[in-house]
């Protein structure tokens, strides 16, 4: 019989003392889980590497929010520049250490979801992690001509319902709450799910964007709220009629001649840029919130200057997503998740420390079972280690119990979490830093377990055998 | 095999004066004797039995067993010996209640030399007549079943010398007979030395020798 085995049969012995003991270090273990995985999934979506740009540009402001708000869709929008800006990055003067610039158009959401105006090269050019370029699990992207074509998040289709040739309607506004509306959009594709916060947005056609915005209060009549229903269906497609009518008199792009206006070519599909429609039409104000851009390789060291230049200039600034979010991390987000972490850790110390109440208290009635082991020849040492060993199985089978715990309330949370923030989780997503909870729960245990131990050291034979 | 000479043993009272209870100038008992030890209560049996286990040490003198001078050993050394030569029967059993029966006769086998021999404990619950009772629990068995594992238990390192500290006294007389049986059977085929005490004149009346520890102990022959 192992001294292991002796230890397990006084813990058996023991059993709801000892399960309860395990338990509450289950639950601080299973919190640290928690937090270790919430944190890196976190770290993971913000930190994810390269997403087929290295720069946003947009108006002056805070960079963070720059970030945030294009990336992320988070937080308001810092502010506009003039579309001039954007053709200085595709045809003026930045065009040799530019790529390809995606703009962006933000303000309007659909049932909450934000909803972006954009070119068709942000799913053609773009990717949404490094290596990965978007899929359609449905329909396919909207053309350069379609202006009232839209592409939709995978988690946008699952809330919102809305299938492919589907039409809906933007309100103005980045949130639901401000429901004004706009004239509505077809859905062209529904995008594979890709872990990202595009899973939460609708991408609509520039065009349309600024064409909806250049008409102001539009659409009035239009019904304010709620699941689009078939009537409203028909009635938005009417109304989109109406509006196609009311465009009609517009240069169509597809007319509209012109450098770089090859739409069908497939190959140089990333030199496009949206029209430049500035003949005849007064009232269609052009900007855009941000711009996407992939420095030029092939002109790295031009191409590096790039960010300074532009923001040594008074019209825009051009930030490094990644530079920005490792910036945020090592602020604010990493010293709240090394808070959260701190308290899991003293969750397990208070739970040890209860541990070590638990066998402390169980020593005074096993002073005699520790001089009868020594009477049949036990050695100190030898009593000692049992007491040790029994700590150890203690707090290792809570340090199993909790892993399984916090596993299981990852895995029960994760479709919440992917609601909610479009990071995938799963149940079995460990973390390197778990290997490190196995010694540091023996390293625990056996200072938690050394007091018991050495009362057991202690306890003399004779004494405690007349007990 | 088992011999005391000049052994002296006293205790320190709290009030710092000493308490003389041991002054034994010889005792021998040869290998496979049984030897019963009387005496009233309180007077020296069984502080006589620890230092012959090694469980405390004497103030001076010698405890020759199987060739060792015990007292000279180190507290770990006489532990080890205890493993290893000694086996022990108390009064009020002291299975330990996590364990089964089996495993209360091999746990003693593992601080002896860390291996425990399941066929020898079971051998050996056999022969006290628990093969039926290997798995039970201390608090699911009869006194007198309980001590009869701590026979076995006793037995269970093949000991040189047997101690058993008024073995019977907390067993209804019916079974009392048969653990005393069962004792001494096991010394007899196992040639080990038996030391018993006891209050009890039917079981002191068994045996051929009965040493009154009045009559050999020094400190109680000045006090009376
Ligand atoms: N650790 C001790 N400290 C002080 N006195 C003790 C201690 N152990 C035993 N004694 C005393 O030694 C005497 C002999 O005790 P003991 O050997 O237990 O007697 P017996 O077993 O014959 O009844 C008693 O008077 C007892 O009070
Ligand atoms: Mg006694």
């Amino acid at each position: 019989m192992s001294l292991w085995k002796i230890a397990l049969r006084s813990l058996q012995y023991r059993r709801l003392a000892s399960g309860l003991t395990a338990l509450s270090i289950s639950l601080g273990v299973a919190l640290v889980v928690g937090v270790m995985v919430i944190h890196a999934v976190v770290d993971q979506s913000f930190k994810r590497s390269a997403q087929g740009y290295d720069l946003i540009v947009g108006a002056k402001g805070s960079r963070l929010e720059l970030v945030l708000s294009t990336v992320y869709h988070l937080g308001k929008p810092i502010g506009k520049v003039p579309y001039d800006y954007f053709l200085e990055l595709t045809e003026g003067r930045f065009a040799p250490e530019v790529d390809l610039a995606v703009p962006c158009c933000l303000g309007d959401n659909y049932q909450g979801y934000r909803v972006v105006g954009t070119t068709p090269d942000m799913f053609n050019e773009l990717e949404y992690r490094d290596g990965e370029k978007y899929r359609f699990q449905a329909g396919e992207n909207f053309g350069w001509g379609e202006y009232y074509d839209a592409v939709i998040g995978a988690t946008v289709a699952r809330k919102t319902g809305l299938k492919v040739g589907d039409t809906f309607q933007p309100g103005h506004g980045e949130t639901a709450e401000q429901g004004e509306k706009h004239s509505p959009f077809t859905v062209a594709g529904i995008l594979a799910p890709t872990g990202t916060p595009n899973d939460r947005a609708l991408f609509v056609n520039i065009e349309g964007f600024w064409e909806i915005h250049a008409h102001g209060h539009y659409d009035e009549e239009q019904p304010a709220e709620g699941e689009p229903s078939s009537q409203q269906h028909a009635a938005e497609e009417h109304a989109a009629e109406e509006h196609a009518a009311d465009a009609a008199g517009r240069p169509d792009p597809a007319e509209s001649g012109g450098a770089g206006d090859s739409h069908a070519g497939a190959g140089d599909a990333h030199s496009h840029a949206p029209q430049a429609h500035d003949h005849g039409e007064p009232q269609l104000e052009r900007h855009v919130t941000a711009i996407l851009v992939r420095t030029n390789t092939k002109r790295m060291t031009r191409a590096m200057a790039l960010p300074k230049i532009i923001n040594q200039e008074a019209d825009a600034q051009a930030v490094m997503p990644a530079e920005e979010i490792t910036r945020l991390f090592e602020g604010i987000v990493g010293n709240i998740q090394k808070v959260l972490l701190v308290f899991a850790v003293l969750i397990v110390i208070v739970a040890g420390i209860g541990m070590m109440v638990s066998i402390y208290n169980s020593m005074s009635e096993r002073r005699h079972e520790i001089a009868v082991m020594r009477a049949l020849g036990a050695r100190r040492m030898t009593v000692m280690s049992i007491i040790l060993l029994e700590s150890i199985l203690l707090s290792l089978g809570g340090g199993a119990l909790g892993l399984l715990l916090g596993h299981g309330l990852v895995g029960l949370l994760a479709p919440s979490i992917m609601e909610n923030t479009g990071v995938v989780v799963h149940a079995l997503q460990f973390q390197p830093i778990e290997l490190v909870l196995i010694p540091g729960l023996i390293a625990m245990a056996s200072v938690v377990g050394y007091l018991p131990a050495l009362i057991a050291y202690r306890t003399e034979v004779a004494d405690s055998l007349s007990e | 095999m088992l011999e005391l000479r000049q052994v002296t043993k006293s205790f320190t009272l709290p009030d710092g004066s000493p308490l003389h209870v041991l002054d034994i100038e010889h005792f021998e008992a040869k290998a496979g004797e049984q030897v019963v030890i009387v005496g009233q209560s309180g007077c020296g049996k069984t502080t006589l039995l620890h230092v012959i286990a090694g469980i405390c040490r004497p103030d001076t003198g010698r405890v020759l067993i199987d060739g060792w001078d015990v007292p000279v050993l180190s507290e770990a050394d006489r532990d080890q010996f205890r493993a290893a030569k000694i086996g022990y029967v108390f009064q009020t059993f002291n299975l330990l209640p996590a364990f089964s029966a089996l495993e209360n006769v091999m746990i003693g086998m593992t601080f002896a030399d860390g291996r425990a021999d399941r066929d020898r404990a079971r051998m050996l619950l056999e022969r006290v007549g628990l093969n039926h009772r290997l798995t039970h629990k201390p608090a699911q068995l009869s006194v007198g079943e309980q001590q009869r594992v701590a026979v076995a238990r006793a037995l269970a390192n093949r000991p040189k010398v047997l101690l058993a500290d008024e073995p019977t006294a907390n067993i209804d007389t019916g079974n009392q007979q048969q653990v005393i049986d069962m004792l001494r059977g096991a010394c007899e085929d196992e040639n080990v030395v038996l030391l018993l005490v006891t209050h009890s004149p039917e079981v002191a009346g068994q045996f051929e020798r009965v040493e009154r520890l009045e009559e050999i102990n020094r400190v109680l022959v000045k006090r009376s």
